[in-house]
């Protein structure tokens, strides 16, 4: 018998003995010398339909392989030609000329037109594909009507092609970020013809998008789709800027848990993660590692307070509660990613705005205003409830908060912990008192997080409006004059932070691991990358 | 025995069918939908998004389109989450994986449970067995989620044999088997170790040393049959478990199998995922626990198909 076992172990050994005595080469060194560049995406793609998916971890795929018209300069953020090669804006701001690039071609050899941009958008807004992201289209005259079925006449949506190279578009009101929400996946053309050979073009779930059926714009075109491993996209030679494509090949890979994803980047098995876990930031700082990136991002946490239940119907309590937050120290000492403390809703890297100044953090206030309310020291108050979701971040942030009101308003605060779908289903229905939220941006625009507070906004949900404040952002939006536009949207989010149906917390930044080989990676705040100016160096 | 499986078949429907309405209707009971995110939909692309996948048609009539589809056509239905996919494509697509991932494990667990449990019962209050049980228990008491991650510490990140997750080659499959293996084999071995204590007290073991037989003969021909009782009742349910995937491994080890979407599944109220997924685990559980009373009823001369 023992014999036996001598054998057992032996045999065991040998069996990880043989994977190698020796340490392999890395996936990250040979990616290096081959121009292979192993990125971690998050969870796995739920299609890679441009029109269908909303996911971020989605478009960092799609961005490879759809060429968008208007692209950026990772410098200036400002936008530079892509399918389109010059455009024409009227002085109003409403009617967008683009002349498409003559060079451009798909995937399967076709050139891109004038007519593939309006057959897409036209998918997009069909009612039967139920494209989440349609209302994006809105800003389109006629797009609405069109997207919710008051007219199946596509002919009275504001999206033309007098040529095979020029696009016409006309806006229902001027859009000064208008180029900039090009850059966003749904905007990005596709090939209708191929996407029809497979099914009804017009209904999702369709499986169009598999590698040798879908028919590609991008610098990359998708070779492999393992799923729940990876989706392997290499250069296309088709794409019209080939020659300053410097990477040959991308591997995305879907990995769910940041912990998983931290162990493969130490052991060699990815050029770039995802995010990096909240407790190893302070490890990666102190040893002042090279590979922790941290890079601005458009998403601003705060509470949402439900103005329709007492004791928060009352304003001064509200504000009593922001201004007794502590968002320095939530910044700097709880997360320690970088992030920035919040007095107010939209992020200071929104261009053509100027955010109002409020304080961050005012004891003495908070105290006169809970007395005001007839409640000195938080006498009175009954217990007061914070809800978050099943998120270590989110866990800790509310757990600062809860001793801040305690210790410094008097307040009793308990914390309850629902699973993230339950939370949205209570947030809907209005069954919460203060609720931990976040919002990311869906374009380079105040108005992304300010249309969230009109009366009639579907992401409310705090039981605030202000008639005062919807006329605010109507003006706003029918304002061409940039200037005289952020004055408007400022006094807009000053009176809805008087209000407070909000409590802004901070401003989150996006922190993960790249390894030092990778050159000129620069992602935009919205998360756009163009894949073009990626290199690495052996 | 043929009308003792026929008869267990026919058992077998209305459970299955009870668990696929329990699973229906408590799965529309869950708060939220598949279609409830961060960022809520307004509400006519929301009722479009219904219409397309018949969420708009009254629960009892899903139900029954649902339970006719699956019935009829073996039709499982499209997947909420993964738009482009049905579900009999993901399960086609992970089971095979997760079959693996548990045979391998399986046959870890089998020869290291088996080998230390007759070995421990044999050298009885030995120092090998304290510490082939103490090792038995550290391996129950010790979470996946913890072996697993030390394991790639070492072997992955330290070492630089294997790789830290995925699942490409066939060095990526040691790390994933051996850990799950041993949780198992820890469960196996202490079965093993009890089950073989009982039988060597036995008249008929007595009776087989006095007429000499060898010990290898006595444990392998004689006390073994019986001392594995136990561990062949366990294996019923913990193969079906095994071979279904486990979301721990499956996400520790980033490995594409079906027990990962199984959880995944009901966090995204991904109603036909989580349904094509319990049907499946319910057929495999009903499945081995068939295969196991058919053992046991070999392995027991006392038991009969009755």
């Amino acid at each position: 018998m023992s014999r036996g076992l001598t054998f057992l172990l032996a045999a065991l050994a040998a069996l990880l003995l043989a994977g190698g005595c020796a340490r392999r080469e890395t996936a990250v060194a040979n990616g290096n010398r081959d121009g292979v560049l192993h990125f971690s995406i998050g969870s796995e793609p739920t299609d890679l339909d441009p029109h269908v998916v909303t996911g971020i971890g989605e478009a960092k795929v799609i961005h490879a392989l759809f060429e968008p018209l208007v692209s950026f300069d990772p410098a200036t953020l400002k936008p530079v030609p892509a399918l389109a090669e010059r455009w024409d804006v009227s002085p109003d701001g409403l009617v967008y000329t683009f002349h498409l690039r003559a060079t451009a071609v798909w995937t399967n050899g076709d050139p891109i037109t004038a007519q593939d941009c309006v057959d897409s958008w036209r998918r997009m807004l069909t009612p039967s594909l139920a494209a989440d992201y349609a209302y994006l289209f809105y800003i389109i005259r006629g797009a609405e009507d069109f997207n919710k079925g008051r007219t199946t006449d596509f002919a009275t949506v504001g999206v033309a092609a007098p040529g095979p190279h020029t696009l016409v578009v006309t806006l229902a009101q001027p859009a000064p970020y208008f180029l900039q929400i090009l850059l966003n996946s749904p905007w990005r053309p596709v090939h209708l013809r191929s996407i029809a050979a497979v099914g009804d073009a017009y209904r999702r779930g369709i499986p169009w998008t598999r590698p040798g059926r879908i028919v590609t714009s991008g610098p990359f075109m998708i070779k492999e789709w393992s799923p729940h491993q990876r989706i392997v996209a290499d250069r296309s030679p088709t794409y019209w800027d080939r020659a300053n494509v410097k990477v040959n090949t991308i591997i995305f890979y879907p990995t769910e848990s940041v912990d998983v994803e931290e162990r493969g980047f130490r052991a060699g098995q990815l050029h770039i993660t995802w995010s990096l876990p909240l407790g190893k930031v302070a490890a990666y700082r102190r040893e002042q590692s090279p590979s922790l990136r941290v890079d601005p991002y458009l998403d601003t946490y705060f509470f949402r307070l439900n103005t329709r239940r007492a004791p928060l119907d009352d304003v001064r309590l509200r504000r009593a509660l922001s201004l007794a937050i502590d968002r320095q120290l939530i910044a700097e000492k709880v997360l320690q990613g970088g992030q920035r403390p919040a007095a107010t809703l939209v992020p200071p890297e929104m261009p053509d705005y100027t955010q109002p100044v409020r304080p961050l953090h005012d004891l003495a206030a908070a105290r006169r205003l809970l007395a005001e309310a007839g409640h000195p020291d938080g006498r009175g108050l009954p217990p007061l409830e914070i809800l978050y979701n099943n998120s270590e971040i989110i866990r800790l942030v509310a757990e600062a908060i809860q001793e801040m009101w305690r210790r410094d308003l008097g307040l009793d605060v308990r914390l309850v912990n629902q699973e993230y779908k339950v939370v949205f289903a209570n947030r809907r229905t209005g069954n919460y008192q203060i609720l931990l939220s976040d919002w990311v941006g869906d374009y380079l625009d105040a108005t992304t997080f300010l249309d969230l507070w009109r009366s009639d906004a579907g992401n409310n949900h705090t039981g605030w409006g202000s008639a005062d404040y919807d006329a605010l952002m109507n003006r706003a939006a029918a304002t061409a004059d940039l200037a005289a536009r952020a004055a408007l949207l400022q006094q807009a989010e000053t009176l809805m932070l008087d209000a407070a149906p909000i409590a802004p917390i901070y401003f989150n930044t996006h922190v993960y691991l790249q390894q030092p080989s990778v050159k000129d990676w620069h992602p935009s705040p919205m998360d756009h990358i163009d894949y073009r100016h990626v290199r690495l160096e052996p | 025995m043929l009308r003792f499986i026929a008869h267990r078949l026919l058992q077998a429907v209305p459970v299955l069918f009870i668990i696929i309405a329990v699973s229906f209707f408590m799965l529309r009971l869950a708060p939220g939908g598949p279609f409830t995110a961060e960022k809520a939909i307004p509400p006519e692309i929301l009722r479009n998004l219904e219409a397309h996948y018949g969420l708009d048609k009254p629960l009892h009539v899903q139900f029954f389109t649902y339970l006719g589809k699956v019935v009829l056509h073996g039709d499982l239905g499209p997947s909420f989450k993964y738009s482009n996919r049905t579900v009999n494509e993901i399960i086609a697509d992970k089971l095979p994986v997760s079959l693996e991932l548990g045979g391998l494990a399986l046959l870890v667990a089998l020869v290291l449970g088996l080998t230390f449990g007759i070995l421990a019962a044999l050298r009885r209050n030995t120092f090998l067995d304290y510490l082939y049980s103490t090792v038995g228990m550290l391996g129950i008491c010790v979470p996946t989620f913890v072996f697993g991650p030390l394991l790639v510490l070492l072997f992955a990140i330290q070492l630089g044999w294997v790789n830290a997750s995925g699942w490409y080659t066939w060095q990526d499959r040691v790390l994933p088997a051996l850990t799950l293996g041993f949780v198992f084999s820890a469960y196996i071995m202490r079965l093993t170790r009890a089950g073989m204590l009982e039988v060597l007290h036995q008249d008929y073991i007595r009776t087989a040393r006095a007429k000499g037989a060898s010990e290898v003969r006595i444990v392998l021909r004689h006390a073994l049959r019986g001392g594995l009782l136990p561990v062949v009742a366990f294996l019923g349910p913990g193969t079906a478990d095994l071979l279904t995937g486990s979301f721990v491994i499956e996400t520790i080890f980033q490995v594409p199998g079906l027990g990962r979407e199984f959880v995944n599944s009901a966090f995204n109220r991904d109603y036909t995922l989580v349904l094509g997924t319990v049907i499946l685990f319910a057929v495999l559980i009903v499945a081995c626990n068939l295969v196991v009373d058919l053992v046991q009823v070999w392995l027991n001369p006392k038991l009969k198909f009755e």
